[in-house]
């Protein structure tokens, strides 16, 4: 049996550096959050402010009431719960074609689904924009879903395959004996195995649209229909020096991709994760 | 898509008499016939979802970028050559774009992947305890969002003593001798950028490598330990060498991250001051959304789109058929 032994003294110096990195990853959003209980920040807060503040909520208040804020927020909620959902069940049920079945052409296409994720997404944003202008979808909700769910099909099979590529074709001897067909299969084997890709890519697909900004931007014109991401910039753009009304509208926005995470990061698997680092 | 349909609908022709050369084509027709007509209903919205909102905006964007493209519907969108592509060279814009687009990919990369190889060997250690949390918490960055992250960096680096890290350097520690504006000038806005795309990226190069390390199986290093190695040589010849084909993946998404640097400088400077932190992908937004420039936008993002594709094709041959999905 192998055991390296290590001093106290390493361990402790490993422990240091570990500690040392989530604190430069965790102090900004302690700053942040600390910034939020700010009376009156119509200037820049100074730190010994910042770090004499006692906690409250009025800050949160006056935010979550004023520009519709609530509004934007549910509206949000919407778009990215329903692209989420969505883009899951297109992505599994792609991702099912290409690792279950053999058909002509089919590696000629998955190549050129690669392809494609390694364009820059914004060459693509104006000939998407005049698509859905075409369909008569402009500043709809339906067009939005339409390219969140039709523009992440690539990414999400690319992701989703190899994983059902590891599922054993074992398992599938058992609904065939009953007599279930590739439907039964994919619902009752490929979707309950793959609770880990499918909890990740939740994670990612709702960060996603969460977060997302010149889409949004290029197809909502109504000021009712705004996402978050466009709300936060335009009040960032009101009131530019009052950092603690921006950051409890930020934390306001942060807090459902934060609980997102939390409840899905049991799953969280190993993943390539190529859409997180890239796309953000 | 067009292509399959019809083949599709039209039934084989059975009662042909066949020919025996023939034979074995048709069968393999009608077998391919068959073999989609099964996957067909798993394989459709998604190839159309893929073909109308990725695969045609791609195409036409390439056609645009040799149009001088009008939005406008009923406009003329007249051919125009390689003159887009030409002007871009004649832009001094387009330099900075270029040039600062390079430049972070030279610095982040290196960068991010050795904190992100560090990090993700000290969390493996076989005595660190909370290895989840730890790999939780320095993954947080990742998923949030990069408005409210951008927000918040102009914040840490605002003008003067109330930014935090003036306040640090200056006021605490006294390493500079005065508060720096960081945004106003050029090269400190490229610093915070980078340091920004950093944070806000080194968590995924962390648990990618966790789970790569993760991944080697504990016998290798038992069956090395019993032929007297330990230590760092455990680690030069049983981890070093595993991690190599990961490595390259790693990298290769590093480049492609650090070279579509978008919202980092779109929502940090806005490529200010004066243009000298523009990068590619927030230019070939502007000029499209900005000054309606869709043409030049488009050959802009050709050219660009061309050189990630370069890069990742030659590198591509070296991880096989691997996969870390």
């Amino acid at each position: 049996m192998y055991t390296t032994k290590t001093s106290l003294f390493w361990k402790f110096v490993v422990y240091a550096v570990l500690i040392l990195g989530v604190a430069v990853f965790i102090i900004p959003f302690i700053y942040m959050l600390l910034t939020t209980f700010v009376d009156n920040a119509y200037t820049l807060p100074r730190p010994s402010e910042v770090f004499s503040v006692t906690p409250n909520l009025d800050n949160y208040e006056t935010v979550w009431n004023r520009n519709n804020f609530f509004r934007y927020f549910l509206n949000s909620l919407l778009i990215a719960g329903v692209s989420m959902v969505g883009s899951l069940f297109l992505g599994a049920l792609t991702a099912y074609a290409f690792a279950r079945f053999q058909f002509p052409f089919k590696e000629f296409l998955f190549r050129m689904f690669l392809f494609t994720m390694m364009i820059p997404v914004v060459l693509a944003i104006v000939p998407q924009f005049t698509v859905i202008s075409n369909l008569g979808l402009v500043n709809t909700y339906a067009g939005l879903w339409l390219l969140y769910i039709g523009g992440g099909v690539v990414g999400s099979t690319f992701f989703l395959r190899g994983f059902f590529e590891t599922i054993p074709k074992e398992l599938e001897d058992s609904i065939r004996i009953d007599g279930g067909g590739n439907w039964r299969i994919f619902w009752n084997i490929y979707l309950p195995l793959s609770k880990p890709a499918l909890g990740t890519m939740a994670i990612f697909s709702f960060s996603g649209t969460w977060d997302e900004y010149f889409v949004a931007l290029t197809i909502i014109k109504d000021e009712a229909l705004r996402t978050l991401p466009i709300a936060l910039m335009m009040f960032q753009g009101q009131h530019a020096s009052n950092w603690a009304w921006i950051f409890a509208a930020s934390i306001i926005a942060l807090l459902p991709v934060v609980l997102i995470y939390i409840i899905f990061q049991k799953h969280f698997v190993k993943s390539g994760l190529s859409e997180g680092s890239m796309k953000g | 898509m067009a292509s399959v349909k019809p083949e599709l609908n039209q039934a084989p022709k059975y009662n042909q008499q066949p020919n025996p050369r023939s034979e074995g084509k048709k069968k393999a027709i009608t077998k391919g016939i068959k073999q989609w007509g099964e996957v067909f209903p798993f394989i459709i919205i998604g190839l159309i979802g893929a073909v109308v909102f990725v695969i045609y905006p791609l195409i036409k964007g390439v056609i645009m970028s040799f149009q001088d493209y009008s939005i406008i519907p009923g406009a003329e969108s007249p051919f125009v050559g390689l003159e887009n592509y030409k002007e871009a060279f004649r832009d001094e814009q387009f330099k900075y774009a270029v040039r600062n687009t390079l430049l972070n990919t030279v610095v982040t990369v290196p960068i991010n992947w050795f904190l992100g190889l560090v990090f993700a060997v000290l969390i493996n250690m076989h005595f660190i305890k909370y290895k989840i949390a730890f790999r939780t918490l320095y993954y947080l960055p990742i998923i949030t969002s990069w408005i409210v992250v951008a927000f918040l960096f102009r914040f840490l680096f605002a003008d003067g003593e109330s930014g935090l890290i003036n306040f640090l350097l200056h006021t605490k520690l006294g390493l500079i001798d005065e508060p720096i504006s960081w945004l106003q000038n050029q090269w400190t806005a490229m610093l915070v950028i980078w340091t920004f795309h950093i944070w806000k990226t080194v968590g995924w190069t962390v648990v990618i490598y966790l789970a790569a390390l993760q991944g080697i199986p504990k016998e290798l290093y038992e069956a090395a330990s019993i032929d007297g190695a330990n230590g760092l040589r455990l680690f030069r010849n049983v981890t070093i060498p595993l991690l190599g084909p990961v490595t390259i993946f790693v990298l290769i998404n590093l480049v492609i991250g650090a070279f579509n640097i978008f919202p980092q400088v779109y929502f940090i400077t806005n490529g200010g001051p004066i243009g000298q932190t523009e990068v590619l992908q927030s230019m070939i937004y502007k000029e499209a959304f900005n000054n309606f420039n869709f043409g030049y936008s488009s050959a802009l993002g050709v050219m660009m789109g061309l050189t990630i594709f370069f890069v990742t094709w030659t590198q591509q041959k070296k991880i096989g058929n691997q996969r870390y999905f």
